[in-house]
């Protein structure tokens, strides 16, 4: 039998199945191969919102896309080039992602009646059967049936049997992309490592799956997607929530500071403390209180007492922590408060993606209390931003929200990992113990940043009070006179506006420093439009491209970079949040570009828009 | 140092801040009682925090000497479980009244309880809210007349002491601030206590609820209207301790021991017997109601059940014990890495 071998520079692949399937698994073991043969990487996970959806229904359908490549690669891909697909309903959720002349692999008994019928087609309508599906390669595997047969004489049930469907697949897509499978192997060994028998079966139904491409004559395509021209450096991969978590746990550390996580579970946030609870050798303590309010409180009261306090949700719990950041505002402690964004209003989209809770971090509390905030914009970008984060709230006494998305935090890609020593330093002095004889002690007192003494409980002639009503300057004592309350307001909003001097300045990610057109993004846009800008330049087009990290304050030559062009694009996922923000503060005519679909945008899009503006 | 501390006096825990509360205000007494005690503790006074939510009460910490935090609405709950979870050496006292505890705070409240966390909570229970100037509280009785209830609350109110044991409580006292010798007596125990001690203190707002008590604070009614209880003596009260409860199964019964009945078949008062107190904190009666039983002051309950802070603590040495102290670079690393070069 004669197989061609072809080589791709980028393949995205989409596996789709019930979320019983363990699709997740499948497509989390080929991302790890691929990450260790050196292709570059991004995948994204679609979870289905309920946990246990009924089977072979659309609600029910679990998709993990992965996007590797021989070239350098900054999304999970704006479609897929192959689509797995354990059953029916999975194949009519994600069909419209495929490329055209793209490849189908299906396992046939998803697709019986029960299955078609559970997904919708009409009676006796059949996909594989109809011709609807002539723009793609269809290779049609009755995988149930080959994960019996190969476990035939297991001795397992039927049931037990089927668990292991996954590993067909994953042992036939290694084969038809040329992948040594040692990574997996030794996965299953270490996994299963109390259950011999399963060991033995799953490893025989990997190699059968392989096997079955290289023996049947129907597949005559291989592919190979060679290694990417990298950094140089030593890599791991990595989620965004991960990177977050390892963020927090390096500051906490760096710090000599520690770390207090205060939270409550919701989603897609609940990972950064499931996380953080492993790593309770590092003297993390984790709290996950009754609710949000309690979650942000006792977050205060730790910080209060001198750790680094850090809380997390998405929206609907910042919502309701919004008192008690307003609190940290008067307190001036530090409080990293992490917002990983989901579509919203109110209950919303939970597993869904968007970035329309910047105005809320900028401006929900009551009267006027500024906090600093910062993005990040890919999954291993987590790890600096919630350092970064960190390292804000504790050298500037303030409330610090980390902005991260369903998107990024559920992603993953390639990440060089830092070394320790390498990591920025994190400056942190308690205000030190007094004598009788010294002059009074003034928590409210300001050093040239315009930051306050932490001064911890424990702490020999410090006693003091601090509290939400409004303070006296200097002695913090309650005052209620009109001068001094304009005094302090117009204080914390200085203080925050400060931090301009202690950031890095804006840099230009790609493009030309001045000219036609700008794309100003955030967060989690940055792979698309890094895309999509690249293809733009190699086409000609004067288009540049900056990524804004830090939301407030901006960096101080943010100003500077936008008058250098005579278009600003900005490209948000919400109708128009940080345009709101640029506009206001730099009086330009920025234009927006906005899609609010719980999706990313695809680097096409950007693209298109990028074209259409310069034509 | 040793010697400095022993030296401290009330006068040190008190503050250059005027005290704003209305004059003729219960919380005079019970600022004043905590002030004396707190010397006594032998905890050096930077060790000590006050921590508040919002409303008459809660403006307590700006009058203590040491650290405090007057925080929001229901949560000095919260922000006190972060706090001693975190500086378990910490002394930690919370200043509630019975709105900030029970209504806006009342999840807290019963988290706290729960968890276990070694502090002390002082609930100053007026019956009424006097910051926002006189309407019904979750703890005020049913058909109270007030500025939001003109034709009387129709809220069924909590009993602050059913709810702290359903909640696991481990330690319950009640007290009033016209009694300072008894309240300073239930504040040293509640701070000998190891958990969360609950203190519910009567006390009078003079300006929107005068009186609420008076049937325990007045000469002529509080013999017959209170009962203090204390462990291993008999429930007695009435004039001349002539009154006695006994107990018929679980039936509470209110016996003359004038006409024949003997002191030694009362009940017996056991703060360490849950079943007891359960019991007891049903003597909830409407003072007005006939044949009601008189209202306990004292400690109603305590037991020992471990702190949430120091099972964290343990949690945190075990881990360290079984994977050593955590090292930074190893984390960063994971488990599977790959080479560029």
């Amino acid at each position: 039998m004669s197989t061609t071998l072809e080589t791709k520079k980028n393949v995205a692949i989409m596996f789709a199945g019930d979320s019983g399937d363990g699709i997740q698994l499948t497509g989390t073991q080929f991302t790890d191969t691929a990450a260790l043969l050196g292709n570059d990487i991004s995948t994204f996970p679609n979870f289905p919102a309920e946990i246990r959806a009924p089977q072979g229904t659309l609600a029910g359908v679990s998709g993990y896309q992965l996007h590797f490549g021989s070239v350098e690669i900054f999304t999970p891909g704006d479609g897929c080039d192959v689509l797995v697909v354990m059953n029916a309903a999975a194949l009519k959720a994600n069909l419209k992602g495929l490329h055209t002349g793209g490849i189908i692999i299906a396992n046939t008994d998803g697709f019986d009646i029960k299955n078609l019928k559970l997904a919708k087609y009409p009676d006796g309508v059949n996909p594989l059967k109809d011709g609807s599906l002539e723009k793609f390669k269809v290779y049609e595997i009755d995988v149930t049936k080959m994960t019996r047969t190969a476990l035939a004489d297991s001795g397992m049930g039927t049931k037990e049997i089927d668990r292991s469907k996954n590993m067909f697949v994953l042992g036939f897509i290694y084969w038809m992309y040329n992948r040594d499978m040692s990574n997996s192997i030794a996965f299953l060994q270490e996994k299963f490592k109390k259950r011999p028998d399963l060991i033995e079966a799953n490893l025989k139904v990997l190699k059968a799956g392989y096997n079955y491409g290289e023996t049947t004559e129907t597949f005559n395509a291989r592919y190979e997607v060679k290694a990417a021209k990298m950094q140089k450096g030593e890599y791991r991969n990595i989620m965004g929530n991960q990177a977050a978590a390892l963020g927090l746990i390096a500051a906490a550390n760096k710090s000599n500071l520690s770390l207090f996580y205060g939270t409550y579970p919701i989603t897609p946030a609940s990972d950064i403390l499931h996380e953080l609870a492993k790593y309770k050798n590092f003297g993390i303590r984790t709290f996950q209180a009754e609710d949000e309010i309690a979650a942000v409180c006792s977050t205060i009261g730790a910080s209060f007492g001198g750790s680094l306090g850090v809380t997390a949700s998405s929206g609907p719990g910042i919502a309701l922590k919004g008192e008690a950041i307003g609190l940290a505002t008067m307190l001036e402690i530090p409080l990293v408060i992490c917002n990983i964004q989901r579509g919203g209003p109110s209950t919303g989209l939970p597993t869904k993606t968007e970035q329309a809770d910047l105005l809320q971090a900028m401006y929900g509390r009551n009267g006027e209390g500024p906090v600093a905030i910062i993005s990040a914009s890919t999954p291993s970008d987590c790890f600096d931003t919630a350092y970064e984060a960190c390292r804000i709230a504790v050298e500037h006494m303030t409330p610090v929200f980390f902005l991260s998305d369903g998107y990024i935090a559920n992603g993953s890609e390639p990440w060089i990992f830092p070394s320790a020593k390498d990591l920025k330093p994190i400056k942190v002095d308690y205000a030190k113990a007094r004598n009788p004889e010294d002059a009074k002690f003034l928590p409210y007192k300001r050093d040239e940043k315009l930051v306050r003494p932490w001064a911890i409980p424990g702490t020999k002639g410090l006693e003091h009070r601090v509290g939400g009503i409004e303070k006296e300057n200097e002695t913090g004592n309650i005052s209620y006179d009109p001068d001094n309350h304009e005094l302090m307001v117009n204080l914390r909003a200085q203080k925050i506006e400060r931090i301009a001097d202690y950031i890095p300045l804006q840099q230009i990610d790609n493009g030309p420093a001045k000219g036609k057109l700008l794309i100003l993004g955030w967060g989690s846009t940055y792979g698309s439009i890094k895309t999509a800008v690249i293809e733009a330049l190699s086409e000609g087009y004067e288009v540049a491209h900056a990524h804004v990290r830090y939301l407030n304050p901006f960096p101080k030559n943010l100003g500077q970079i936008l008058s250098n062009y005579d278009t600003v694009l900005m490209p948000e996922i919400n109708s128009g949040q940080l345009i709101k923000m640029v506009r206001d503060k730099y009086l330009i005519p920025a234009i927006g570009f906005n899609k609010v679909k719980g999706m990313p945008f695809t680097s096409t899009e950007i693209k298109n828009k990028i074209v259409e503006l310069l034509k | 140092m040793e010697t400095q501390q022993a030296a401290l006096s009330a006068k040190d825990f008190v503050t250059d801040q005027d005290v704003r509360w209305c004059p003729g205000c219960g919380d005079y007494s019970i600022l004043k009682q905590v002030q004396t005690v707190l010397p006594d503790l032998g905890i050096p006074r930077e060790n000590i925090v006050f921590v508040s939510g919002i409303g008459c009460s809660s403006r307590f910490p700006y009058y203590m000497e040491t650290f405090g935090m007057h925080s929001i609405h229901g949560r000095a709950t919260a922000v006190a479980s972060g706090l001693k979870a975190t500086r378990p050496e910490l002394s930690v006292w919370i200043v509630s009244g019975d709105g900030d505890s029970m209504s806006i705070g009342g999840n807290h409240l019963i988290h706290l309880l729960r968890r276990n966390f070694d502090v002390n909570l002082l609930i100053f229970n007026n019956e009424i809210y006097g910051l926002t100037k006189g309407q019904y509280s979750p703890a005020s009785p049913e058909g109270k007349i007030t500025k939001s209830s003109p034709m009387g609350s129709i809220d069924h109110p909590f009993n602050p002491a059913a709810l702290a044991l359903g909640a696991d409580a481990t330690f319950f006292a009640r007290s009033m601030d016209r009694d300072p010798i008894h309240l300073r007596e239930i504040l040293k125990r509640s701070n000998a206590h190891k958990g969360s001690s609950v203190v519910e203190i009567y006390q009078n707002c003079n300006v929107f609820n005068d009186g609420a008590f008076e049937v325990f604070t007045e000469k002529g009614t509080k013999k017959m209207e209170t009962l203090f209880v204390e462990t291993g003596k008999p429930l007695l009260f009435g004039e001349g301790q002539n009154k006695g409860i006994k107990l018929d199964g679980f039936t509470p019964r209110v016996v003359d021991l004038t006409s024949g009945e003997s002191a030694n078949d009362l009940w017996i008062h056991d703060e360490r017997d849950r079943v007891k107190a359960q019991i007891l904190s049903r003597f909830f009666d409407d003072p007005k109601k006939e044949n009601h039983l008189p209202r306990p002051f004292g400690i109603f309950y305590q037991e020992d059940r471990f702190c949430y802070e120091d099972a964290l603590n343990a949690q945190i040495e075990d881990a360290v014990k079984a994977k050593g102290k955590g090292d930074l670079d190893a984390l960063l690393r994971g488990k599977n890495t790959w080479s560029i070069n």
